[in-house]
């Protein structure tokens, strides 16, 4: 990387005319693309999506298209004065798209601008905003999420009723219970046992 | 109804913010599926790599490049460059760079092979725009460095293979030189450019390839002049054709000098034959010429004699030359019998004998041999082998080898023009249901795996074998209609006038049918397909018919050539009839009728505006007759600036009685001011928009009601100066303005004007709203903005319960003199991503709430929920509004990663979306296709009317079991207390 460092500072926002004796006002549009190993380990192993031979950099909403090479630095060529747009298409990665002005008054100055958050760039070097994770995360195995399911909330109700029920009745107090019984029998609201073809036999 | 509308009420609120598509990683590929295509095959070379695996590098016109593995077909590796980047050449370098021409000559790129990065990149300029031709010689080195000659733009440049860097150039600025060849001989250090100048000139630089030094120029006059291509036969004679193309000339340079011999192309052969063309070849020694029906291969013996060794009226294909040894060349060369094609692999002195000869029976769905490309191998007793590699006219890729197809990719399908669906056929009696599981263990071994699935207990290997048993299923496969009208039928029709028929459940290809009216013919000099409709689509109570699809044709690339329609059944892929067309086609419009044996009913528009019904049925006729003054349309006229309503009049008036033809009158137009505005975009609605209630219920138990109509239309216009590219004009000098016109009355409903914007524009029009994307010059930031129009007339009748309750009054007049009372809102909002294709999801019902699909310029596909392209967003919502479901305003609308619908896929080259409803009503099936195609289920509200796929049947059974066993043991509890309080 150090050794990279003296030849960035000289690639940088040099926006030299080109060679071309066709066309006076056509400029070069020299940059970079980087993206942060430490990026994707964060989150757990998944392989980096998009390597960097599929990254793309699109000038224009696709008027020019370019690839990176493998130290990230990419070009456009012949490119009028203006105010231009570059994005850059990266499976993986949110890249912001970046506005960049070509002056044709003083040749070699290219001024760009973040597009999203309006922050302007010293130098041309684009990263990642955000990682892009395309698929939820399934979460992991736990007693919590399967209970929480209408059917473990089903279960869960009928083991209340089924257990703690009987409980709470044999706290009370044996008086009331049997005034709490009798009227219940007077009302003629049947017990569970007479409910089933079984209980009513007996 | 009222249910419907409560219905309605139930979906508004439970619908909540976070994203509706979301996938697990695990259920890629489970009702998705995506393909790879490249395109048709432009260029080839072998890679001759000893090592490794055998490659073979492709280019394409669909600008891709790629690098596909020779023992199967698949890609490696592939780029798809921009649209104006066309590849003029590619080669391979020093064994392990792909080196790349494009744009004309002026972009010159390196891969690197195994892995497709790329190297270097350089942009080559030159004085003038001339052909361009990218040499590699083997041998050429410069310093060490291995040296690519590349001639672009009237400059020879010589470049370093490892960086790209320009060692020398040299300019060919004479105003009227034409370059024709460059020639660079192996293991020789001069450069001939050869060419053309003031058209009777013949002109040879020799230049050293050491360092661009012009050693030796000569010219030649020929008074005859020249036509077409020339013909390399040895590194010093070239063949050209005259200006008649009656004469051939040989021209040697031998040493630096010209001398040139002029043979008729009749001393050759006896019949007259017309005027010839050259195919270039690159077979030393020989050369062919073609007429219009006739092929000849000549020979050049010595010094310019000439010798016909073959003449053949069969279509035939040539390829390159392939050296085999030091001074041995091969081609091949592929001869078509009905059925079969024959392959002859020839060495280049010697025309009669043949290395090989095989014959390769071949479908005649592909159609000719468009390319050949040939490579050798060396078989185990160290003799030759060869393998081709051919271009077909449908524009698949075969290889063939030892007699056989090895491998075939069907890259017509890289290139669809247009998309419909077709039903599939009905379950019939007899036909078995399902397969039944064969073997009980296989059952419960994969129920297991599936409850060890759902339990997360799965091993990385188990869920692998869960996801292939998943995708085995053989459920969405099936050839018939299901209950919830997931299967159908994807008809396309491609650039090369062929017609697939894909499954929905796979993607695999069911059928495909090159038309047979798409072939060249003497009337039909160019055929080109134009569209698809649907024909016939038999009801429910005609299951016996098939249905078929119409496909709208015509023969040159004007509009005014005539027309050719075809008509094929959707089951058999057989074309049913095609009718040859007296008449263009400008415009077809399918007419919401149906005759008696369920045909649509289709209005074609001639170019002299005359209006032609099809089908040419006196039922159709009678039915159109009754709908004879309902029938309106419009046309829009790009460079005028003109959009024009249309009605019908009368019966034609010409001389021939046809009493299909009606004359058409013009109702209205609107004119746009040249000056000022220029037509970018126009969007209707679907034609088969469902749309499920007028109504829309506001916050406060108010009713808006939708203005719904069919005739609208959306028109955006710029400025003329700010239709070019992006950068290309100020903000003060650019505008955007959007109108919404009714297309019966001509009257313009609303018009709106974005100043400091400028296209390109996507738009998508779907009930009463339309959303288009816009690029604003002063953020410099993409736009959308969102039209809504709501109708006023029935304002009054605003009670929500006496719509639930069917009983609002909906019978206010209608009538095209008044001016409707509409109102519209709108809204705008930042959006990130370029565009590409935008889209709406559509459903049976039109219950389901929308969901719009954009294609980005990353080539992926992004759902944004329409609420967030609501104009009734405000920052700060009251809570009645918030219970409505109304998002809170935010400057830009959001991209949420998991919102892709082509999750971590790129369908490359993104052309089109098409949504088509399934039966099920939540559901909705999306296609998008550009050089990839991509199929998905959406559903944007979330599947609330079936289970969903990853739903737990196993977490039901165990529930049910528990239940049951907590019954029996309460009851026994029960039981026994009931006993002791007997006992007491």
């Amino acid at each position: 990387m150090a050794a990279v460092t003296p030849l960035l500072l000289l690639l940088l926002l040099s926006s030299a005319p080109s060679f071309s004796s066709g066309s006076r006002n056509a400029y070069n549009i020299n940059g970079r693309v980087k993206i942060p190993q430490g990026l994707g380990l964060g989150t757990k192993g998944y392989a980096l999506p998009g390597r960097m031979s599929n990254v793309k950099v699109l000038l224009n909403g696709g008027q020019n298209i370019t690839f990176l090479r493998p130290d990230g630095y990419f070009s456009f060529h012949n490119i009028p004065a203006g105010t231009h747009l570059i994005e850059v298409s990266a499976i993986g990665y949110f890249f912001s798209p970046v506005r960049v002005d070509v002056s044709a008054r003083n040749p070699g100055k290219v001024q760009a601008a973040l597009t999203e958050n309006r922050k302007g760039l010293s130098e041309l070097v684009l990263e990642p905003l955000r990682e892009e994770q395309y698929y939820e995360i399934r979460e992991p195995f736990s007693i919590m999420s399967l209970l929480k399911s209408p059917m473990g909330l089903m279960v869960g109700f009928m083991l209340a009723v089924a257990f703690l029920m009987p409980k709470l009745v044999e706290n009370m107090d044996p008086e009331e219970m049997r005034r709490a019984q009798e009227e219940m029998r007077s009302q003629g609201v049947p017990s569970l046992s007479s409910l089933l073809p079984g209980g009513a036999m007996n | 109804m009222a249910i419907r509308s409560f219905f309605l009420f139930i979906l508004f609120f439970s619908s909540s913010l976070s994203p509706v598509f979301s996938l697990y990683e695990d259920q890629v590929g489970l009702m998705d599926w995506h393909q790879q295509y490249i395109g048709k095959v432009k260029q080839a070379v072998f890679s001759s790599q000893r090592a490794g695996r055998k490659r073979v590098v492709v280019s394409t016109e669909e600008n891709v490049i790629a690098s596909l593995d020779l023992r199967h077909g698949e890609i490696f590796w592939r780029h798809l460059l921009g649209a104006d980047d066309v590849i003029d050449g590619i080669d391979i370098g020093l064994g392990k760079y792909v080196i790349t021409l494009s744009s004309g000559g002026s972009i010159l790129r390196s891969w690197n092979l195994p892995d497709g990065q790329m190297v270097w990149e350089s942009s080559l300029q030159g004085p003038k725009h001339s052909k361009s031709f990218l040499l590699v010689p083997t041998n050429l080195k410069f310093d060490k460095d291995n040296v690519l000659v590349v001639f672009s733009n009237g400059r020879l440049h010589a470049i370093s293979c490892i960086d790209g860097e320009v060692l020398w150039k040299k300019d060919f600025e004479a105003e009227s030189f034409e370059v024709q060849q460059v020639i660079l001989p192996p293991g020789s250090d001069l450069i001939h450019v050869v060419g053309f100048a003031a058209l009777s000139q013949f002109e040879m630089y020799q230049i050293n390839a050491k360092n661009g030094e012009l050693l030796k120029h000569e010219s030649a006059f020929f008074s005859s002049g020249f036509s077409g291509q020339v013909s390399l036969v040895s590194t010093e004679t070239v063949v050209a054709l005259d200006s008649t193309g009656s004469i051939l000339l040989t021209i040697s340079f031998q040493d630096g000098k010209i001398s040139s011999q002029q043979t008729p192309i009749s001393n050759l052969v006896e019949d007259s034959l017309g005027p010839a063309v050259i195919i270039p070849s690159s077979v030393s020694g020989i050369f062919a010429i073609k007429t219009d029906a006739v092929t000849i291969f000549i020979r050049v013996i010595g010094k310019g004699n000439l010798e016909v060794v073959e003449k053949t009226t069969h279509e035939i294909a040539v390829s390159d030359a392939l050296s085999i040894s030091e001074d041995q060349q091969a081609f091949a060369l592929i001869q078509h019998a009905s059925s079969e094609i024959h392959l002859t692999v020839k060495l280049a002195h010697d025309w009669d004998g043949n290395l090989l000869k095989e014959s390769v029976k071949m479908d005649r769905q592909r159609g000719l041999v468009h390319k050949v490309f040939i490579n050798n191998y060396i078989r185990t007793d160290r003799s030759y082998g060869f393998r081709v590699l051919i271009v077909m006219e449908d524009h698949s890729l075969l290889l063939l080898q030892q007699g056989e197809i090895v491998w075939s990719r069907e890259d017509g399908l890289a290139s669809i023009i247009d998309v419909t669906t077709s039903e599939l056929p009905v379950e019939r009696d007899g036909v078995s249901v399902a397969k039944v599981e064969h073997n009980l263990f296989e059952w419960l071994k994969g129920h297991m795996l599936k409850l060890k699935g759902t339990l997360m207990l799965a091993s990385p290997e188990d869920m692998a074998a869960i996801q292939s048993m998943r995708l085995k299923s053989s459920e969405k496969s099936k050839m018939t209609r299901d209950h919830n009208g997931f299967r159908k039928l994807l008809i396309v029709l491609t650039r090369a006038g062929k017609l697939f028929a894909l499954h929905t459940g796979d993607g695999r290809i069911v059928w495909s049918y090159l038309l047979r009216s798409l072939h060249k013919s003497e009337a039909c000099q160019s055929p080109i397909g134009l569209n698809l409709y649907q024909w016939q689509v038999p009801h429910h109570h005609a299951m016996d018919e098939n249905p078929s699809v119409l496909v709208v044709s015509r023969c040159g690339p004007s509009s005014d050539t005539s027309g050719v329609l075809s008509f094929v059944d959707t089951y058999t892929g057989k074309e049913l009839s095609s009718l040859s067309l007296d008449h263009a086609v400008v415009q077809v419009i399918p007419l919401p009728y149906t005759d008696s044996t369920e045909q649509r009913l289709h209005l074609l528009i001639d170019a002299d505006k005359h209006a032609h019904l099809y089908p040419k049925t006196s039922g159709a006729l009678s039915i159109f007759k009754r709908e004879f003054s309902n029938i309106y349309w419009y046309s829009v006229e790009d460079q005028n600036g003109i959009i024009k309503g249309h009605a019908l009049k009368c019966k034609c008036t010409g001389e021939v009685a046809d009493e299909f033809c009606f004359d058409t009158r013009d109702l209205w137009s609107v004119v746009f001011p040249s000056e000022s505005e220029k037509t970018i975009a126009t969007v209707t609605r679907k034609l088969n928009e469902v749309v499920h209630t007028q109504a829309k219920v506001v916050a406060d138990q108010d009713v808006m009601y939708k203005y719904i109509s069919r005739n609208l239309l959306f028109v955006a216009t710029v400025a003329p100066k700010g239709s070019g590219e992006i950068g290309s004009v100020t903000p003060e000098e650019s505008w955007l303005v959007a109108y919404l016109i009714d297309t019966v009355t001509g009257r313009i409903l609303h018009r709106v004007t974005h100043h400091g914007s400028q296209g390109p524009v996507h738009a998508v029009f779907s009930e009463n709203w339309v959303v288009y994307h816009y690029f604003n010059l002063r953020a410099h930031r993409y736009e959308m903005s969102v039209i809504e129009i709501y109708d006023q007339s029935r304002a009054d009748n605003k009670d929500v319960w006496k719509l639930v309750l069917g009983k609002h009054n909906l019978t206010s007049p209608i009538s095209l003199f008044s001016r409707p009372e509409v109102i519209t809102k709108s809204q705008s909002y930042f959006f990130t991503h370029s565009l590409k294709a935008i889209a709406v999801t559509s459903t049976a019902k039109g219950i389901t709430s929308k969901q719009l699909l954009l294609g980005t310029i990353g080539d992926q596909v992004l759902s944004l929920d329409k609420r967030f392209l609501d104009p009734r967003r405000t920052v700060n919502p009251t809570q009645l509004e918030k219970e409505e479901g109304i998002i809170p305003l935010t400057e830009s609308l959001p991209i949420i990663p998991q919102s892709y619908v082509t999750h971590a896929l790129r369908v490359e080259g993104l052309r089109g979306i098409i949504t088509v409803p399934a039966k099920l009503e939540s559901t909705t099936l999306v296609f998008a296709h550009g050089v990839d195609l991509f199929f998905t289920q959406l559903a944007p509200s979330r599947t609330y009317d079936s289970l969903t796929e990853d739903f737990s049947y196993a977490l039901l059974l165990i529930t049910i079991v528990a239940l049951v066993a907590a019954i029996f043991v309460t009851w026994r509890l029960s039981e026994r207390k009931e006993l002791q309080e007997k006992w007491r």
